[in-house]
């Protein structure tokens, strides 16, 4: 029986419409929970009104809900393909041979694709050329950015392509009725097909005029050698045949001349038979060509010229008329004498963006009869033309052009006088922009073509005259893009489809009957053929005197390319950004590098801070009359009077916040000369730099790096450079590699494999190509530039970089050796921290040595780390409760610690918390959570997968098939990868080898990563 | 009361006992699972038989009479017609049912011998079929005979008598009532056995209970304790103590077993788009595992065949017509409705024969999951080891609806690889390693755990 009763509690509930009647009713029974509003996004959430008891139910909810989640496995779809293609086989992967060319880099690539996707970029081994270098390495990232154009553009409105190409071609015929001039502005293609198909254009449409332009400009270098040998094109060097190597300037291990000349050099400079090459560089900044030298001389640009033509008149007995110091001069004069004698085996470079420097370093060549160069095998890869450019620019400011077709250029950031340039751009009649991102230049535009990331496309290339290769999509276009030809092919209104133009051009003139598929699985196919060249004597008497005439007294600002950012197409790549400098170990920024002199005379400060991060105060360049703000480094060796600064930084469109890092170096790239003069002055502001390695020397420390000069090498005995460290036992100075100073069990590693690493230091020319190629293959995260600041990079694999406290690591020796007593020690070892004004310097790549007696491993309190019977030291992340004890005790310091969950958070908008940017990830690798360690794993994942290989053929594994991503990355062969119980393994031999010493051999941790001596031809 | 309860508890634990008695057995002796399997299934399956034997016998009397082989005529229809015809339905011929009535016999006896030279002859009837067929020429048959001919086509003819298929599904249902019938009787026994022997300890305490009172002895037993039972439990510390203990230590025990288990799935089964038996394709029609699952011979992964691996057979099979298991629904209606769903996926006409190019990829539900941070290579096992796909996956070609047979767990894992033996015949990369390992550890066979298989570093990179 219901209580029918009603009791009241004032008069007020009489009357229904009362507002306080609702009030207090509402308040009683409160409102169900608005868990829409809580879980909406962040907006709402703060306008929501939440109260004590809310946060409690809210609590009490989000408990439940993790307990119920926890409890319950998700439910995981497995989608089988309706139709599988042939050749995809769900987990394994497929290799393609093809090719990039964007314009600043060129090179054949092996494509490691799975599920097809294109997760990896490798060498392609029958490629003559060189190898990917960081950027390419890199570049299959820059294909999953999530920030690239989806289709094509008509003032920021999508459009399709069939509106796309009618509005165009039909602006095209307008204009050529009319007569209107129009300037296509592209890239070096070196594409064959791509050249052909631009000709067409340009015949279809007369009005059209085709001109290159490449951003960092070799113009002067192809300008002087068609003076000399008739053919705007650059010469091909063969470093491996080299014995003596003078550059002046030419920074040839990363971007001179379109670079790709490492793998001849290290060649050359591994020391064979009791020799190696001997290589001089006269250079401003510190480059890493520089940093390779055996005798490195900083001279500021203007001062370069005089010394090229000092050389020029000791090698030819020309008389120039030039007055040099005389320890400079009394150098030269020896060294001139030697490169006369080298009998073809010397080379002569320089990259001075002079046309006169080029002139004489090309007739040196000449002169010395260098076999080094080669004349009749070009170099096609730059194809600019200064002159040119300029009178378009000018032409577009002036309104003489109306219409601008650009494909793989970016003017508006590239220029230097790029603002009055994009507000002419703006006015254009016609403004076609070829573009993947929202650069600069296509927001300018009024319509922007998508384009394919050259893994999506088709394509030829002619890197070096007669060395043809192809581009093959590796995966269908992402998005709805089409590639420049394909677009240029509708304008000419041909009905082929690029891909049909391609092949028969292909069949017709190259191959000429040889099978297609076989060229496109191999991807390059070399032509052997020649039309040799003649030289031109040119009389070079004015051009002396004008080269004489350029010097400059002031300051000299020198612009570079780094090994990481290049001209800046790849920006918005977060590897790359996050890939620190070989030589001043910066990431995520560009700098002014200074002389430390000059820094002291002007004020320009680096500071440390107590956690370990650089800061800087700014300089203001003045270059004319425009000015830049720039960040300092103080770089050792940089030459007095001169300063250093990167292009490639500075972009601000078409790339994420985060990656709009530095200060653009274009903006004083005046006259495409990479030497301006400036003037310098301080601004106090701070800026903080994410620097990863903060000492700079090696304070007289040989073990960690051991080093001699090939004098010694060649006549002394091993132990004299090459000792083995000694321990007290007993009080008796023992080797430490004696059985009786080893307090641990050995592992037996005697049966199956046992997997060792070498490391020539000799070789090694610190490029960085490793770095990347084990980011690719292991997943390696970003982290972004804070973090990194504060010493958290994730790097399995770094490149410590040290510099000499004395002229030479010698002499630091030395030093520390001579110190007696503490005051003394204090004092010197104070000095010791700073480097030499002129150091010398070294590389050496650090991952996990994979300690057959690791102190890592005896300290891990749930054994997640463990030593495998191969010789790998394991570590089994799931198993990994994060303590660091690890990290602490490995005197490698070489174990990274997951901070946070960089996949999936929002703090960390990289690659990894995209949903494109994931599909890089490497499937055979775990992605690693929050709170565990990680380290380099020797690749086990590839050596697991070369013995299952072995095993399902049934068959012995042959030495050579057991690689590393960073060995196979090595293009200059520094890194080698084997098993040493295969006793024809080239890494047995390494390991037998004389110069063959371990890292810090005397703590007794007997790694399986081993480092050749390097050896200075000084 | 007490001991009724005792009773049941005993009964309980045999049961628990016998069960993980026989599943040690099973660990040990996995080939000891089958025969008991077949013990089970083979009652039922003896019924059937004598059933159908029964059904045959009965209707090879009545087709005698005819002086045709039905049963010969069927069986060369299976081997040469099969593949292009149907009684039924058209095929990529023509339904067969009735063609006798419809053409001579002797213009049959050669347009099956030899189609083509009898539509190279112009003769009408033949060219006609040869166009409405899209111009694909009929196979040439010279070795059948005439009476092979005859037998065939009788075949063809025969209509099954209805009735007798329809007995027989229903003694199969009958006998599965049967068994559900005996029970529930049993468990109406045990209820009535239970309230019996309630009723009489009931009746016998109070029996007791009168004889005492009768006796005149006191039986207010609070007055002999003086205090009761649980303030007296409470008051004696040790034994608080003790059974605290025994508390935490158990309830420990069952939190470590209730957290052992989270997120091992053992016996996951989950409803798939498309109810696919295992158990009519690697059982009844005894299709090899990797014919379908091709990958696990190359790759990591075993690989769900793509449809068009389906296809290769469902192109002729648009029908089931199998065994049905009426009891769970399972009619022949149901499984060619399945496969109607395939033919949806693939977007494939069964009216024109033809793909529409309509396709929807099927979206499984993935069984077996396992966590990210450990590889496993199917191909390694499948291909190196030879391990047979029931060894981790249970009996599959019996399972009507795939779950999940082992718990995938590391330990699992472990076990195996320190209880297999690696086969290294045949297999020149074992040949050196073995060599030495052997020596070195003195065994003949190495097993995988020898050879480093518990290595960390070896599942989880």
């Amino acid at each position: 029986m219901g209580n029918h009763k009603k009791y009241w509690k004032s008069e007020i509930e009489l009357s229904s419409d009362n507002e306080m009647v609702h009030k207090l009713r509402d308040n009683e029974f409160v409102n169900e929970l608005p868990i829409d509003n809580f879980l909406e996004n962040k907006e709402t959430l703060k306008d929501t009104n939440t109260n004590r008891r809310d946060f409690l139910k809210y609590l009490g909810f989000s408990t439940a809900a993790a307990t119920l989640a926890s409890c319950e496995g998700p439910v995981n779809k497995s989608i089988p393909y309706v139709v599988q293609p042939e050749q995809i086989r769900p987990g394994i992967s497929n290799f393609y041979a093809t090719s990039i060319s964007d314009g600043f880099d060129f090179a054949n690539v092996l494509v490691k694709t799975r599920e097809g996707r294109p997760i990896k970029i490798e060498k392609n081994s029958k490629s003559e050329d060189q190898g990917p270098n960081a950027r390419i390495q890199a570049s299959v990232l820059s294909m999953y950015d999530s920030s690239r154009i989806q289709g094509p553009t008509m003032d920021g409105q999508d459009i399709s392509w069939e509106l796309f190409n009618l509005n165009i071609s039909a602006q095209l015929q307008a204009m050529q009725a009319s007569d209107k001039r129009i300037v296509l502005l592209t890239q070096t293609f070196s594409s064959p097909t791509t050249e052909s198909i631009i000709k067409e254009f340009v015949n279809k449409y007369s009005n059209v005029e085709h001109v290159v332009y490449d951003s960092i400009s070799e113009s002067k270098s192809l300008d002087a050698f068609e003076i000399l040998y008739g053919k705007r094109a650059l010469p091909t060097y063969d470093f491996s045949k080299s014995d003596m190597i003078v550059s002046f300037d030419a920074d040839f291990l990363v971007d001179w001349q379109g670079g790709g000349f490492s793998k001849g050099y290290s060649k050359s400079r591994v020391p064979k038979n009791g020799k190696m090459s001997k290589h001089y560089q006269f250079e401003a900044n510190m480059s890493l060509t520089g940093a390779n030298a055996d005798v490195r001389i900083p001279l500021k640009p203007s001062i370069q010229k005089l010394a090229l033509l000092k050389i020029y008149e000791y090698i030819s007995g020309e008389n120039v008329n030039v007055k040099l110091e005389d320890e400079l001069d009394g150098k030269i004069k020896k060294l001139a004498s030697d490169l006369k004698k080298s009998s073809g085996k010397g080379v002569f470079i320089t990259g001075i963006s002079d046309v006169n420097a080029q002139l004489i370093a090309l007739k040196i060549n000449h002169l010395i009869n260098s076999k080094v160069i080669n004349i009749n095998k070009l170099s096609l890869i730059r194809n600019g033309n200064d002159t040119k450019v300029d009178k378009v620019v000018k032409d577009v400011i002036n309104k003489s052009v109306d219409g601008l077709i650009m494909c793989g250029v970016n003017p508006s950031y590239s220029l230097p006088n790029s603002n009055v340039f994009n507000e002419a751009l703006k006015s254009l009649e016609l403004s076609v922009s070829f573009s993947m991102n929202n650069t600069e230049t296509a927001m300018l535009s009024k319509w922007v073509a998508a384009t394919p990331h050259y893994l999506e496309s088709w394509g030829d290339l002619e890197i070096k005259s007669g060395n043809y290769s192809l581009i093959q999509p590796t995966i269908k276009p992402l998005f709805d893009t089409k590639q420049f030809q394909e677009v240029l092919l509708n304008w000419i209104d041909s009905n082929d489809l690029y891909y049909d133009y391609l092949k028969l051009y292909w069949n017709n003139r190259i191959l000429k009957g040889l099978s297609w598929n076989q060229a496109l699985h191999d991807g390059v196919y070399n032509l052997k053929s020649v039309n040799p060249l003649q030289y031109i004597n040119v009389s070079l008497g004015n051009r002396i005197n004008e080269l004489k005439n350029s010097v400059n007294e002031g300051f000299e600002l020198s612009l570079y390319s780094k090994v990481s950012m290049g001209d800046g197409k790849q920006a918005n790549n977060p590897w790359l950004q996050e890939m620190p400098d070989p030589l001043t170990r910066v990431s995520w920024d560009n700098y002014l590098t200074v002389s430390k002199s000059d820094a002291e005379r002007l004020g320009l400060k680096n500071t440390y801070e107590s956690n370990g991060a650089l800061n800087s105060n700014y300089a203001k360049v003045l270059v004319n009359d425009q000015f830049i703000k720039v960040p300092v480094v103080i770089q050792p060796g940089q030459a007095k009077g001169s300063f250093g600064l990167s292009f490639g930084y500075g972009r601000t469109s078409g790339v994420k916040n985060e990656l709009q890092t530095g200060v653009n170096g274009f903006q004083v790239y005046n006259q495409f000369d990479s030497t301006q003069s400036v003037e310098i002055e301080v601004i106090n502001e701070v800026h903080e730099f994410a620097c990863v390695q903060l000492h700079n020397t090696l304070m007289g420390r040989g073990d960690i790096i051991k080093e001699t000069t090939l004098e010694i090498f060649n006549t002394k005995d091993v132990g004299e450079w090459n000792h083995v460290p000694r321990v007290s036992l007993n009080h008796i100075a023992t080797p430490v590699t004696s059985p009786d100073v080893d307090i641990w069990e050995k592992f037996d590693s005697s049966i199956g494999h046992h997997f060792n690493l070498s490391i020539d230091l000799n070789a090694c020319t610190g490029c960085g190509a490793c770095v990347i190629s084990c980011h690719a293959e292991n997943n390696v995260p970003v982290v972004g530039k804070s973090e990194v600041r504060r010493s958290r990079d994730m790097h399995w694999l770094r490149i410590d970089r040290y510099y000499s406290s004395e002229e030479t690591f010698f002499e630091d020796n030395q030093t520390k050796d001579d110190i007696s007593g503490l005051g003394e020690a204090l004092s010197v070892f104070g000095k010791m921290e700073n480097p030499s004004e002129n150091p010398q310097v070294v590389f050496q790549p650090v991952m996990c040595q994979h300690c057959n007696q690791a102190p890592c491993e005896t300290v891990c309190p749930v054994a997640a780390t463990s030593h495998g019977k191969q010789g790998q030291n394991h570590m089994a992340y799931n198993r990994c409760v994060g303590t660091r004890y690890c990290a602490n005790n490995c005197p490698y310091k070489v174990r990274r610690f997951n901070w946070f969950l960089y996949n999936n958070n929002n703090e960390f908008d990289f690659n990894m918390n995209d949903d494109l940017g994931k599909m890089v990830l490497n499937p055979d690798v775990v992605v690693r959570s929050r709170g565990v360690m990680e380290k380099c794993s020797m690749c086990i994942q590839k050596t697991q997968k070369t013995i299952l290989n072995a095993k399902l053929e049934r068959r012995v594994i042959e030495d050579g098939e057991f690689q590393t991503a960073c060995s196979l990355a090595c293009d200059s062969g520094a890194i080698v990868f084997g098993d040493v119980n295969d006793k024809e393994s080239e890494v047995l031999k390494l390991k037998k080898d004389d110069r063959m010493y371990h890292l810090l051999e005397s703590v007794g941790t007997e790694p399986n990563v081993m480092y050749q001596v390097k050896v200075r031809n000084t | 009361m007490y001991r009724v309860s005792r009773i049941i508890l005993l009964l309980y634990f045999r049961h628990l006992i016998f069960i993980q008695f026989f599943k040690l057995l099973l660990a040990r002796k996995p080939t000891l699972f089958k025969h008991f399997c077949h013990f089970f299934t083979s009652n039922r399956v003896v019924k059937f038989w004598t059933l159908n034997l029964l059904f045959l016998f009965s209707t090879s009397i009545s087709i005698s009479a005819q002086e045709l082989d039905i049963s010969k005529g069927k069986s060369l229809f299976n081997a040469n017609c099969a593949s292009c015809h149907k009684l039924n339905k058209k095929l990529i011929g023509p339904a067969l049912k009735g063609v006798s009535s419809k053409y001579e016999k002797d213009w049959l006896y050669t347009w099956i011998k030899n189609s083509a030279s009898l539509i190279k002859s112009g003769d009408e009837q033949a060219v006609a079929i040869y166009k409405e067929y899209n111009k694909v020429a009929m196979n040439t048959f010279p070795q059948l005979s005439n009476e092979d001919i005859d037998n065939i086509l009788a075949y063809s003819d025969y209509v099954p008598p209805a009735a007798s298929n329809t007995g027989s599904s229903i003694s199969s249902s009958n006998q599965s009532d049967q068994s559900s019938f005996t029970n529930d009787l049993v468990l109406v026994l045990l209820t009535i056995i239970l309230i019996v022997l309630v009723t009489m300890l009931f009746l016998v305490t109070k029996t007791l209970k009168r004889v005492v009172s009768n006796n005149g002895v006191d039986t207010d037993f609070k007055k002999l304790s003086g205090t009761p039972l649980w303030e007296k439990f409470i008051k004696n510390q040790f034994l608080v103590i003790v059974s605290v203990i025994f508390l935490l230590l158990s309830s420990a025990y069952f939190a470590y077993g209730y957290l052992m288990q989270l997120g091992v799935d053992q016996g996951y089964m989950p409803i798939q788009p498309i109810h696919y038996s295992h158990k009519i394709h690697a059982g009844e029609n005894k299709i090899e595992c990797q014919y379908c699952h091709s990958s696990a011979r190359i790759s990591k992964h075993s690989g769900i065949p793509s449809l068009n691996v389906c296809m290769n057979c469902h192109e002729n099979i648009a029908e089931y017509d199998g065994e049905e298991d009426l009891e769970k629904g399972y009619t022949k209606d149901f499984y060619t409705n399945e496969i109607r769903k395939l033919y949806k996926a693939v977007g494939w006409d069964e009216t024109t024969r033809s793909y529409t190019g309509d396709t929807e990829p099927v979206k499984w539900v993935r069984i077996h999951n396992l966590p990210d941070f450990v590889y496993f290579n199917h191909s390694q096992h499948v291909t190196v080891a030879g391990v047979d796909c029931q060894k981790c996956h249970g009996p599959v070609e019996e399972m009507e609806i795939m779950y999940q047979y082992s718990p995938l767990t590391m330990g699992w894992c472990i076990n195996c690889h320190r209880e297999s033996n690696i086969k290294v015949k045949d297999n020149e990369y074992y040949t050196k390693i073995h060599e030495e390992l052997s020596k070195k550890y003195g065994v003949e066979e190495l097993t995988v755990a020898q050879m480093g298989g518990l290595e960390c570093g070896k599942c989880h990179y």
